[in-house]
């Protein structure tokens, strides 16, 4: 077990080099750079832009250098810590996210968490009662809930939460955007954040539910499952100890997925609602070129994803002694 | 804290375990006789599938004596499986027992409890589930669980019925691997299913069956997964245990040479319905109904003695002295295969290289029938994809006479050399199902080689049509798909697609062992019968050796990828001469009740041979 965390720790190295690369080179890709979405900003505003302080800018921001010198640099900036300035906000780029991180990480747990409590007991419940009444109403509202655009719900149910009285876009309402923490601030903060998790969640419960669903289905007529019942377990207890353990192999086995997408939010869903969570930063950097902050909040999803897959394996190695033995 | 509240739900269970049967008892004029620990009135099984409804247990009657171990023998579909299941009400979705009582009564002086009368998932059911009425099913891989050890789940049944201090529990856990035959069953209480060998897997399933005493062990096929050696040593465990423990056994198979071996009683289910119950002697010696004689016509014939009586029955076989002299058409010389165990490198373990095929020579004479016998893993099927270069040998050679009579040697060849030689060199697969691609019709099926060959349209249609009717099926079959025919008909087809390209050597594996017996008997004519006319020479692959003794004119025995033995039929089942050989002969069940027991059991301990314990 040790050689093989070791192996894959070492197997991570040139992975995220590569990442940082390609990153790089896509932030890279679109036409001109900061300086000319900064020139076009000017222009519409009816400013004259000066060719010399263009040019000043340029040698300033280093945007003049080639493109391995740039990458170089961030990286180098990087292992020290130091993630780079934004050009948009004039601001260090580990300030920006440390800022929205919170907010950030508190909308991802909770979305991840009100999805599976309501998926997996749904798609465990479908599965033994196939083709019941029950089933039907979960898999019916599971496609709806599939089939409708998250961004779509998101509206829909800011306008519900409008209609209910409640301040909508954003986490916060006004009065407390901008003061310290307190209880108040707390209980606003839920009334708040019930729509986003909702919305969020729908789409993956619903996709969760028909897996679980799937898995059980297969599962649940398995030889094993008929040794247990001749064994005289009951019911419950049956189906939990054996099938839903054996179901949940795929989850277990994409669960690292959820670390990077905890950390990116959804993009769509937050920009629509107006939520200070990192998608909207992630959008606006990309859509001014502004590279640093873009590049790092894209590579830091890149070593979530790499770090939440190497979680995975080890969880389900953990989980399946199939897998330990390698027999799976 | 665990204890006080299980206490307490172990009181309102017994209350509903109570009422339960007490509700279920019956008592009156119909009480069965005191002796019968379980009989069958009319029970009828069902399963509801959106084609209609299968009645898979038919209303069928049958006692279940107590202190005997009577055994319920038919054919796939017979039922026979769906009323062990029945006993327990565990039958497999969808389905369902609609009519008839299961009267089951502990001991003699106990009250009468009709089974079927038990709600299926309520407390009393479950309270003779595992401690009262045990079950061991064919598969002990895929019956236990994967991601749980044997340990856990054998006092699991202690813990549902016999709850005690967990270090108690795990104490007769262990105790009981030992009394199945586990060699150091602490270690192994610890073990995971696919640690264990199959044999091994079958005996940690009993031992959960019977770790309650139960009064009744259904077993249903236990041994048929299993390798002829192990299946004897299980039985032989059954028998035993059995007898020591004062057991009632319903053992389920479609194996009459088991039945010979192991039964008291037996019960001939077909379609549903029982044909013909009696004792085994009677069912053996004088049966009645046609159908039981005709189960009994596709044993291999006995000499009174025990000993192999070779060829009775059989078809004419080609004169032996004639096929020593006729040069061989396939000369298998020092072959080798080696698998680089390669995988999971990832967790660090060192692949060992797997010696498959260990300098393997064999002659295959023309127009012969050689078999290739021994246990799961010997190597055999290795040998036969050798045959056919589907895997490359690592040394040796195969030495081929084309039909232009030049000696070439197949092993040696590249792909774009060996096209030729694969239309003379064809394969029979062993499972008809898996071995027929479902979205292609039997035309498109068998006509495929000759699409690779470039044959025109109308040649193949004309060929596929021809060679349908040769294998005994209809021209007007060929459009239609392969889930439409049974079985042997699929098999037909397998066979059909192999001799569309007018092979001379056929590399059958196991091309019968997934068929019925009755079945089976007729798919061995048609290759008989199609090798007269064809002039086919088969390597015959299976681990069956009734009928490799029926059908083969040599025979070749493989042990660890390394030949053991070879010779004529007549000389290998006659007289063996390798420890190996005698093993595998000796565990061959005798289809005759009245010889049990007057041949013991060899077995073979390769310790002495360092080459095939490697």
């Amino acid at each position: 077990m040790v050689r093989f965390l070791v192996a894959r720790l070492l197997y991570a190295v040139p992975t995220l080099l590569a990442i940082s690369i390609i990153v790089f080179a896509i932030i890279q890709l679109p036409p001109g750079d900061y300086l000319t979405t900064l020139t076009a900003t000017m222009q519409e505003q009816g400013q004259v832009v000066d060719e010399a302080f263009l040019e000043a800018l340029r040698v300033r921001y280093g945007l003049d250098q080639g493109f391995l010198v740039q990458y170089g640099k961030w990286m180098t900036g990087m292992f020290q810590g130091d993630f780079g300035l934004s050009f948009q906000y004039s601001r260090p780029v580990w300030d920006l996210i440390a800022e929205r991180l919170p907010l950030t990480l508190l909308l991802g747990v909770a979305t991840m968490l009100v999805t599976w409590l309501i998926a997996l007991p749904a798609g465990i419940y479908s599965a033994i009662k196939q083709r019941s009444a029950g089933d039907y109403a979960i898999s019916g509202l599971g496609f709806l809930a599939l089939a409708i655009p998250n961004f779509l719900a998101a509206l829909l149910l800011a306008y519900v939460g409008f209609l209910l009285g409640q301040n909508v876009g954003g986490m916060f309402s006004p009065e407390f955007a901008n003061t310290p923490w307190s209880w108040a601030k707390i209980v606003d903060l839920l009334a708040h954040l019930w729509i986003p998790v909702l919305v969020i969640g729908l789409g993956g419960t619903a996709g969760i539910i028909r897996v679980t669903r799937a898995n059980m289905l297969d599962e649940l007529h398995k030889p094993y499952v008929t040794t247990a019942r001749a064994k005289g377990m009951p019911e419950g207890r049956l189906v939990t100890k054996y099938p839903v353990r054996i179901a949940l192999n795929p989850f277990i086995s994409t669960s690292g997925w959820h670390l990077p997408a905890i950390f990116d939010g959804e993009v769509i869903v937050a920009q629509v609602l107006a939520l200070g969570t990192m998608g909207p930063l992630l959008l606006s950097a990309l859509k001014a070129q502004d590279m640093y902050l873009a590049g790092a909040i894209l590579l830091i999803i890149a070593v979530l994803t790499v770090v939440g897959t190497l979680i995975s394996d080890v969880l389900l190695a953990l989980v399946d002694p199939r897998v330990r033995f390698g027999k799976a | 804290m665990a204890g006080r509240r299980s206490a307490r739900a172990r009181t309102r269970f017994d209350l509903d375990v109570a009422r339960g049967l007490h509700a279920a008892t019956v008592d009156g004029a119909d009480e069965p006789d005191p002796g019968v620990l379980l009989s069958l009135r009319g029970l009828r099984t069902v399963f509801r599938t959106d084609d209609g409804v299968v009645n898979a247990v038919d209303g069928i009657d049958a006692d279940i004596r107590r202190g005997a171990t009577t055994c319920i023998v038919g054919e796939s579909g017979s039922g026979k499986s769906a009323t062990a299941r029945s006993v327990l009400q565990v039958v497999d979705n969808p389905g369902l027992i609609e009519a008839g009582r299961m009267l089951y009564r502990r001991t003699p002086d106990a009250p009468v409890i009709d089974l079927a009368a038990l709600e299926p998932t309520g407390a009393a059911l479950r309270s003779i589930r595992g401690k009262e009425i045990g079950l061991v099913f064919q598969e002990p891989m895929s019956a236990l669980s994967p991601v749980h050890t044997i340990g856990n789940q054998i006092v699991e049944v202690l813990r549902l019925h016999d709850p005690a201090p967990k270090e108690e529990m795990r104490a007769r856990a262990v105790e009981t691997l030992a009394r199945v035959g586990i060699p150091r069953p602490e270690e192994r209480f610890d073990a995971y299913t696919f640690q264990l060998s199959g044999g091994m897997r079958q005996r940690a399933m009993i031992a959960m069956s019977l770790i309650c005493k139960p009064s009744l062990l259904i077993a249903d096929e236990p041994t048929t997964a299993l390798d002829v050696t192990t299946q004897a040593q299980i039985l032989t465990l059954l028998a035993e245990l059995k007898e020591t423990m004062g057991m009632t056994m319903m053992f389920i198979t479609h194996d009459l040479g088991v039945v010979a071996e192991i039964a008291d009683e037996v019960v001939v289910m077909r379609h549903g319905a029982v044909v013909e119950q009696g004792s085994v002697d009677d069912i053996f010696h004088r049966p009645q109904h046609e159908y039981t004689q005709r189960l009994l016509s596709t044993l291999p014939q006995r000499d009174a003695s025990g000993g192999w009586a070779v060829g009775t029955g059989a078809r004419q076989r080609t004169s032996p002295t004639t096929l020593r002299q006729s040069t061989p058409l396939l000369q298998i010389k020092e072959l080798d295969l080696t698998f680089s165990g390669s995988s999971g490198r990832l967790f660090g373990r060192g692949g060992t290289p797997v010696h498959a095929v260990n300098r393997v020579s064999l002659d295959v004479a023309e127009g012969s029938t050689v078999g290739l016998v021994g246990e799961s893993g010997c190597g055999k099927t290795s040998l036969g994809r050798c045959v056919l270069r589907a895997y490359q040998p690592s040394s040796g050679q195969l030495l081929y006479r084309s039909a232009g009579g030049d000696v070439v040697d197949l092993a040696a060849m590249d792909e774009k050399q060996l096209k030729p030689y694969r239309h003379e060199v064809r394969m029979v697969f062993q499972d008809p199902y898996g071995s027929l691609n479902p979205r292609l019709t039997v035309r498109q099926v068998i006509g495929d080689p000759l699409r690779a060959a470039r044959v025109g349209k109308d040649e193949i249609e004309e060929r596929v049509a021809d060679m349908l009717v040769r294998v005994g099926l209809r021209r007007d079959m060929a459009s239609r798909y392969p889930h439409a025919f049974s079985g042997g008909e699929r098999q037909r087809i397998g066979i059909a697609r192999a001799l569309i390209t007018r092979p001379r050597l056929v590399v059958a594996d196991e091309a019968v062992s997934a068929l019925d017996v009755s079945v089976r008997a007729q798919i061995l004519e048609l290759m008989a019968e199609l090798q007269q006319d064809l002039g086919l020479t088969y390597l015959f692959i299976s681990h069956d050796l009734s009928v490799v003794e029926r059908i083969c004119d040599r025979v070749a025995v493989m042990y660890f990828g390394r030949l053991v033995e070879e010779g004529t039929a007549t000389e290998v089942f006659g007289n063996p001469q390798h420890d190996y050989t005698r093993a595998l002969l000796s565990a061959v069940p005798i289809p005759d009740p009245r010889l049990r027991g007057t041949r013991p059991l060899l077995t073979y301990r390769p310790d002495d041979d360092p080459s095939a314990a490697a």
